[in-house]
């Protein structure tokens, strides 16, 4: 018991539960309006998007990747589905909007992952070409303009919701989205991959060391091939997914996401270099990007202040994190350290 | 059964241009230990890399355990139990030991899911076959190298292994590990498996193998017994030199001390040091490596500050507290590790060369003259014969010994009267050791003041006009050339 308890307070997991719980004791004190159940919620469902995009970031950044470029592909795959459905006159149900979309989110994930796995190419110049790419793919050869109309099915899959929670002082209410169990089955999937198939395994390994994954059996370049097409389809999932909560599609008001998830998932406990960090951790960081953004209000703190507030939450997070480094090395760990540099 | 467990015969492999083995063969029984030795660059690695099925040869056989090998790749040759243990050990710091351990005997399985079960039972059973005593859930990122060496030998055992590769095993490791390393391979010999362990260390070669091959530039010098094998023989078989290794002693030594340290001291890796250097002298410090030899090195080079005691240049009391108070005080430091703190691999040579004195290449406006550094880069070049046909080539094309040159270049550039050099021949081979000693007593004679800290013994007597010995943080005796023996030191550095 005491050495799992030692265990856990070596992990970043804990203390980032704990600024989350803070934050939200806060936000209660001040507003008395946190702990509601329509404002948790609110919170739920505001996870959603950022949460599927969170994931896919999670899996690349283990593998010691990057990607960039996922809100421009989310924003031409749903873009594109929304668009070819109206004109087609779509009014089926929400499997076929899903289906195209996901399968056109694997064939730019492909495309990605063919430079960065096959052809070994580094991954940030990869994926800032490509977001340029779509983006123009979606603006030029798309000539996307705001689609206010969407198809009956997703229409309905948006506005359905699992339960409705209302508040009983206000009575405000709120609608749990359906999208949120789509959430939580790509979580729990994978979770799944990342801790019992070999192919998870191997993202890990990757990260810790490309050549001796390599010699170790792993086929690296498959493997990561694999992993960008499948960050592909759960982006262009998170994109329908937002589109039908929205109600309309806006073409561009996904770009520069990007940052956002990335930082969540780095205060998480995710190694940027690769390697190290868990999906719990992982959501952890993102739901506490979320509460920043959505809960600011509640204190008092403006929205135009937001910003400010999610960055320096970035900067305290990681310089946190990196500070713990340095000082490891300045202390017990810096005879390791040596002995590690010569291995 | 055959009595050859592996037959390389007339091997050649070229790589663009270049023939990296001509020729070459190689026989090892069952349970054999046999050493194969060479230069860097000499075709040792191109040959283990042939054996494990990572390259093709052009042409010749190998034939494994009577059958011919054609064509195999490295997951056959695993298979086959052939097994390499390569210098950094292929282990993923950031996993576990556990998975660490299993992750190849279960990738070659071609499991698909992972069970964590099974994954536990097949670590405590490679761990089990060498006696290996490890916190199976601790990250390996964690463990020494010595440990890591153990996960990657128990890792080997795993798949049957008739043939083991240790790719230079004992580099980073101290004696004592090296020894317990050694009652491994023993242990392995004792159940029928060959070592083949590649290695340019004259002593491990004799205490651990009974047959040797030594290759030179790709082509097979010797193969014998290791009995008949002596120092000077297993030099001149590496090298195709002789040498006269010269003992030195302080020509030019100067009256007043260049460097002077105080009872300096820095919690938690040494206390109480106190010495003094003269011009024209070389001090030789020697210790375990936990003796804080390497953070003694550090201290005086400003990378770590001493919490106590004072530093004398020239006399003058001065306070070093970063690198460039060092460099500015004419201190130079040839480091531990000359591949992550000494150069910038990518970098080229003629870059390498002068970082140090990039300042004073610059012309009125303060702008980088093209010509000097040119001119700066052909003396340099020259001066330290370092052979390269391009200085614009990338510093990590450079063999350990050329590399060696280039730092201790970069910093003989800007002129100074101290250099301080941590292990300043590791992993370099004999042939550059030699010259790289030549110049340090070279400099020393022309009236620089140095200090080697190392644990090759051999090297600190032959080079050092006095030794100090540090056990355990302090400095534990001081002996002069005549009386530093191999024996005298051991005795007080254990």
């Amino acid at each position: 018991m005491q050495k799992n308890l030692k265990k856990l307070t070596k992990r970043s997991e804990p203390y980032i539960f704990l600024v989350v719980l803070a934050l939200c004791l806060l936000i209660e004190v001040r507003s008395g309006q946190f702990f509601t159940a329509n404002n948790l919620v609110d919170i739920a469902s505001a996870m959603v998007v950022p949460g599927l995009f969170a994931i896919g970031t999670f899996m690349v950044i283990v593998s010691g990747g990057i990607d960039v470029s996922f809100p421009a592909l989310a924003s031409l795959t749903s873009y594109a589905t929304t668009k070819i459905l109206l004109d087609a006159g779509y009014t089926g149900g929400i499997w076929l909007p899903i289906l195209m979309s996901m399968a056109m989110g694997a064939l730019l994930g492909a495309f990605n992952g063919v430079f960065i796995g096959f052809l070994g190419l580094p991954a940030m110049i990869v994926t800032l070409g490509s977001s340029s790419v779509f983006k123009g793919l979606m603006q030029g050869a798309l000539n996307s303009v705001q689609l206010t109309v969407i198809p009956k099915g997703m229409q309905s899959f948006g506005t359905s919701a699992l339960f409705v929670a209302t508040n009983p002082v206000s009575g405000l209410t709120s609608r749990m989205p359906l999208g949120f169990l789509v959430f939580a089955a790509v979580l729990i999937l994978s979770f799944f991959i990342m801790r019992y198939t070999f192919f998870g395994r191997g993202i890990y390994a990757i990260g810790g060391n490309e050549v001796s994954a390599h010699r170790a059996g792993f086929h690296t370049k498959r493997t990561k091939f694999l992993l960008y097409v499948f960050v592909g389809m759960t982006a262009s999932l998170a994109g329908l997914i937002r589109t039908c909560m929205m109600q309309q599609n806006h073409p561009t008001n996904m770009l520069g996401m990007e940052m956002n998830i990335i930082a969540g998932v780095v205060l998480g406990g995710t190694a940027i270099t690769g390697g190290a960090g868990s999906l719990t951790g992982c959501m952890l960081g993102t739901l506490l990007i979320v509460i920043v953004e959505n809960s600011m209000i509640l204190i008092g703190i403006p929205t135009i202040w937001k910003s400010v507030f999610v960055g320096a939450l970035i900067i305290i997070g990681t310089g946190i994190s990196a500070y713990q480094v340095v000082r490891a090395n300045r202390t017990g760990g810096f005879k390791s350290r040596i002995r590690e540099v010569k291995a | 059964m055959s009595d050859i467990l592996l037959r390389a015969s007339g091997i050649h492999k070229s790589f663009v241009g270049v023939h990296a083995l001509k020729g070459v063969s190689l026989e090892i029984a069952p349970g054999e230990i046999h050493c194969l030795a060479g230069e860097n660059g000499c075709g040792k690695s191109t040959l283990i890399k042939i054996i494990s099925g990572v390259y093709q040869p052009d042409a010749g056989s190998i034939e494994f355990d009577g059958k011919r090998l054609d064509k195999i790749t490295p997951i056959d040759a695993i298979l086959l139990g052939i097994q390499v243990i390569y210098q950094d050990f292929s282990v993923f710091p950031n996993l576990t030991v556990m998975e660490n351990l299993a992750l190849n005997s279960e990738l070659s399985n071609k499991r698909k899911v992972v069970n964590w079960k099974r994954m536990r039972q097949i670590a405590e059973e490679a761990v089990a076959k060498i006696n290996f005593q490890v916190d199976l859930d601790a990250l390996v990122g964690t463990l020494s190298v010595a440990q890591k060496q153990m996960v990657a030998i128990s890792r080997a055992l795993m798949f049957n292994a008739r043939l083991i590769i240790m790719d230079e095993p004992t580099t980073a490791l101290t004696r004592k590990e090296v020894q317990a390393l050694f009652k491994v391979i023993m242990q392995l010999k004792a159940q029928g498996i060959a070592i083949l362990f590649v290695s340019h260390k004259l002593n491990e070669v004799f205490e651990i193998s009974e047959r040797f091959t030594i290759f030179r530039n790709g082509e097979l010098v010797v193969t014998g017994q290791t009995k008949d094998l002596d120092a000077a023989k297993f030099s001149y078989y590496m090298t195709g030199r002789a040498f006269s290794e010269e003992q030195f002693t302080a020509t030019k030594l100067g009256d007043k001390p260049l460097l002077e340290v105080k009872n300096l001291g820095l919690a938690g890796a040494f206390s109480d040091i106190s010495f003094s250097l003269r011009s024209g002298e070389i001090l030789g410090i020697t210790g375990l490596l936990d003796s804080g030899r390497s953070e003694l090195a550090l201290a005086l080079f400003g990378i770590r500050q001493a919490d106590s005691g004072e530093i004398l240049i020239k006399g003058k009391k001065t306070a070093i507290t970063c690198p460039q108070d060092a460099i500015n005080n004419g201190l130079g430091l040839v480091p531990e590790d000359r591949l992550s703190e000494g150069l910038f691999l990518p970098r080229s040579i003629a870059d390498n060369l002068i970082i140090a004195e990039v300042d004073r290449l610059a012309n009125r406006f303060k702008v980088f003259d093209r010509e000097k550094r040119q001119e700066e880069v052909d003396r340099l070049m020259k001066e330290f014969a370092i052979a390269s046909p391009n200085a614009n080539n990338a510093c990590q094309t450079l063999s350990g010994g050329n590399q060696q040159r280039v730092v201790l270049g970069k910093w003989l550039a800007c002129g100074l009267d101290i250099l301080v050099l941590n292990g300043p021949t590791v992993g370099v081979d004999i042939g550059s050791k030699h010259d790289i000693h030549a110049i340090l007593q070279n400099l020393a004679r022309e009236g620089m003041g140095i200090i080697i800290i190392s644990d090759d013994l051999p090297e600190v007597i032959q080079n050092c006009s006095r030794v100090i010995i540090l056990k355990e943080g302090k400095i534990v005796q001081e002996l002069d050339a005549a009386e530093a023996t191999e024996q005298a030191i051991l005795s007080k550095m254990m």
